[in-house]
């Protein structure tokens, strides 16, 4: 049994223009010890799907399908239980560090607080957990009692990786965790993600904008555009050898430092992601495809095996052909 | 510095021309923290030298990347160059002239782009009246082949890709994405008829799938209008795709500059190769990474700034070669190790000099 299992996750947002469908039927599965990764650009839906995990979406808002965490359904759960499976079972490592801790509180009290909130140990005995959690993270023990903005942005980080440790959660969903950091201390906090992973066999939702960071610590990749996800596979095949014109398009916006063919040649997309209120008929992407033909305003594609275990949502992916080709034999066509 | 060796004395094909911008021995200062009591206790207030000695050359249709991590100096650097910064030290030279003389006309031929477009734009003024405002500032009534402000303003949207202009002259900036914005914001720096742009972090705050194409607009401009861009980065993979030449950046100063293919690929300096090392890649995370982070630049460190994070000095690499006590103790400027390629680094002028080949830290 998967840790976490996705069905057919649709969100809408409320607003004042109607309602905004930000996540349009998704799937996911992630096992135990496991590290996905969920990429996309703004807008895409993949906040949305973190926040949904675990409820903390604007009231209002619409969450149909299934959300199956350790077999329990988060959508149908009470709030006592679900106040209990946040930090638990799952917790958030969220971008923006500076905001996310309290500024008038010692970073050690903030940590505690998630351990005597969640766990009822004694006072001392969280204590000492503060602390060992700390060192986890590579900060000295004397951090704990300093306030956030005696720390850098690595070193706040840090903090907010070690509460997102403090109840022994089985799943960490971190959004954005390294986006706000410089690049020599986003890999530091990447390495540590992943050194910490592997030793308490952490699973992982990785979500960020930058597929290039998602290829040094996840598994498995998913791609998403326009509140789907477009392709989903082993990390390495999806980004080096991406099956959707999408995902082609994003991995060569991190290009390969010495590689000839990125050398003086940058490539984009022409255009710009849709609004989720407006979105093209068809393949969503098809507007700014590089490769859409004739069939691509027309069909919406579902997600076509390419090998097993990888699926990209396009048209042109072999499976998709055929499928497409014994549509159009007599007999069966419309 | 020693002129004989200074990196404008680069050897380019077109030896000739004469540098377009010069920037030589820049430094500039900011007022460090002033404790509480410090008045009282008669202490002094530091002194943050966030540029502390930069020089650098840029020709005419040259896109030059100036690249290093957040409070390296290179946005200041920029913000000098822009006379935006008054430098303590140093002079800026734009063909041949200080830049502090006829700084207006200055900031006509030279002009700037911004990291965030959305922050660059008057939210309440059309995109007309944005792409307009420059010529109005400097009193241009008309182009120099007698075109209306209306025909400067298309012309520089067109040339931005924002394609028919006149579809986006009434157009507010809410109204356009941020790819979109960014094109804007880069129509109203070409619609002075600029040499030289110096351009922010011109991409980071758009979606990664827009980057390209303004990258790509970028490199068109210097093709098509034959500008030199300065562009300042934190992003190797950037440079890579788009400059012709790097200059990497540590506390306040540049520690290496050469041809991009030989920066980015045959690095000289430990901390070029430690940037390197951090730029993802699969299986990126085994590769070492630098501890710590970069001294407060109110203290900079003795000898070569670098020398207390530096992988070659830790390992014991520089004590090998015989370079350490220099490291520590000796402050280097930057030495032409390959032709055109510089680097501030007692180990490599060593190790290069002698075999013109580079130890790596790498086991």
């Amino acid at each position: 049994m998967s840790l976490l299992s996705v069905r057919d996750l649709f969100v809408n947002y409320r607003t004042q223009g109607g309602p905004v469908p930000a996540v349009r039927g998704v799937d996911i599965e992630i096992g135990k010890g496991e590290v996905l990764g969920l990429a996309g650009e703004s807008g895409c839906g993949k906040s949305t799907i973190a926040g949904a995990l675990l409820r903390l979406l604007p009231t209002g808002t619409e969450v149909t399908g299934s959300i199956l965490l350790n077999g329990e359904d988060v959508l149908g759960m009470k709030p006592g239980r679900l106040r209990a499976v946040r930090w638990t079972e799952t917790s958030i490592v969220f971008q923006g560090a500076m905001h996310a801790l309290n500024p008038v509180q010692r970073v050690g009290e903030q940590i505690e607080e998630a351990i005597l909130i969640h766990q009822q140990a004694g006072d001392r005995e969280a204590r000492l957990r503060v602390g060992s959690l700390l060192e986890h993270v590579g900060l000295p023990q004397r951090r704990i009692r300093d306030y956030p903005h005696e720390l850098s942005g690595g070193q706040r980080q840090r903090v907010m990786i070690a509460m997102a440790l403090a109840c022994n959660p089985s799943l960490i969903i971190a959004d954005e965790p390294t986006t706000a950091l410089d690049v020599m201390v986003q890999a530091q906090v990447l390495k540590l993600l992943k050194e910490l992973q592997r030793e308490f066999g952490l699973a992982m939702l990785f979500i960020t904008h930058d597929l290039s960071v998602l290829i040094e610590v996840c598994d498995r990749l998913a791609v998403m555009y326009a509140g789907r996800i477009v392709e989903e596979g082993p990390a390495q095949s999806v980004f080096y050898e991406s099956a959707h014109p999408y995902t082609r398009a994003l991995s060569a916006a991190f290009p390969a430092i010495g590689e000839g063919r990125f050398r003086r040649a940058p490539s984009g997309l022409p255009g710009d992601p849709p609004y989720p209120q407006d979105l093209p008929d068809g393949c969503t992407f098809h507007p700014r495809c590089p490769v859409a033909f004739e069939a691509c305003p027309h069909i919406d594609p579902r997600l076509f095996d390419v090998t097993p275990g990888w699926r990209a949502a396009c048209l042109l992916v072999d499976s998709a052909k055929s499928e497409l080709e014994g549509a159009r034999t007599p007999g069966s066509g419309p | 510095m020693n002129e004989r060796n200074s990196p404008g004395e680069q050897a380019m094909d077109h030896e000739v021309a004469p540098p377009l911008l010069e920037v030589r021995d820049l430094k500039v200062t900011f007022a460090g923290r002033v404790g509480l009591g410090a008045g009282i206790l008669g202490r002094k207030a530091t002194q943050s030298r966030a540029v502390d000695g930069v020089s650098l050359q840029l020709r005419q249709g040259e896109v030059l990347a100036l690249a290093g991590e957040s409070g390296c100096g290179k946005t200041t650097t920029a913000r000098a160059i822009m006379g935006l910064e008054p430098p303590r030290e140093g002079q800026i030279l734009f063909q041949g002239k200080r830049i502090s003389k006829g700084l207006r006309a200055y900031r006509r031929k030279v002009q700037m782009i911004f990291q965030d477009p959305t922050g660059a734009l008057n939210p309440r003024q059309t995109i007309y009246e944005s792409v307009a405002e420059g010529l109005r500032i400097h009193r241009i009534h008309q182009g120099p082949h007698g075109q209306t402000e209306q025909e400067l303003v298309a012309r520089a949207l067109s040339r931005a890709g924002m394609r028919p202009p006149e579809r986006f002259f009434l157009n507010y900036p809410h109204e356009l994405s941020g790819g979109q914005r960014q094109r804007v914001v880069i129509a109203g720096a070409l619609v002075l008829d600029p040499v030289m742009l110096v351009a922010d972090e011109p991409v980071s705050n758009l979606d990664a799938s827009v980057r390209g194409e303004i990258l790509r607009l970028l490199l068109q401009v210097r093709d098509d209008l034959g500008l030199a861009i300065l562009v300042v980065t934190h992003d190797l993979g950037l440079a890579w795709t788009i400059a012709d030449r790097v200059a990497v950046m540590y506390l306040g100063r540049i520690v290496e500059i050469g041809p991009a293919e030989d920066v980015l690929t045959k690095p000289l300096h430990p901390y070029t190769k430690a940037l390197l090392n951090v730029v993802p890649e699969a299986g990126g995370l085994d590769r070492p990474i630098l501890t710590g982070e970069p001294p407060d630049p109110t203290r900079i460190p003795p000898g070569c700034r670098f020398h207390p994070r530096c992988p070659e000095v830790a390992t014991g690499a520089a004590r090998a070669a015989g370079v350490e006590d220099r490291c520590r103790g000796e402050d280097l400027g930057l030495i032409e190790l390959r032709p055109g390629h510089f680097a501030a680094c007692h180990l490599a002028a060593v190790t290069v000099g002698e075999s013109r080949e580079i130890s790596t830290s790498q086991p």
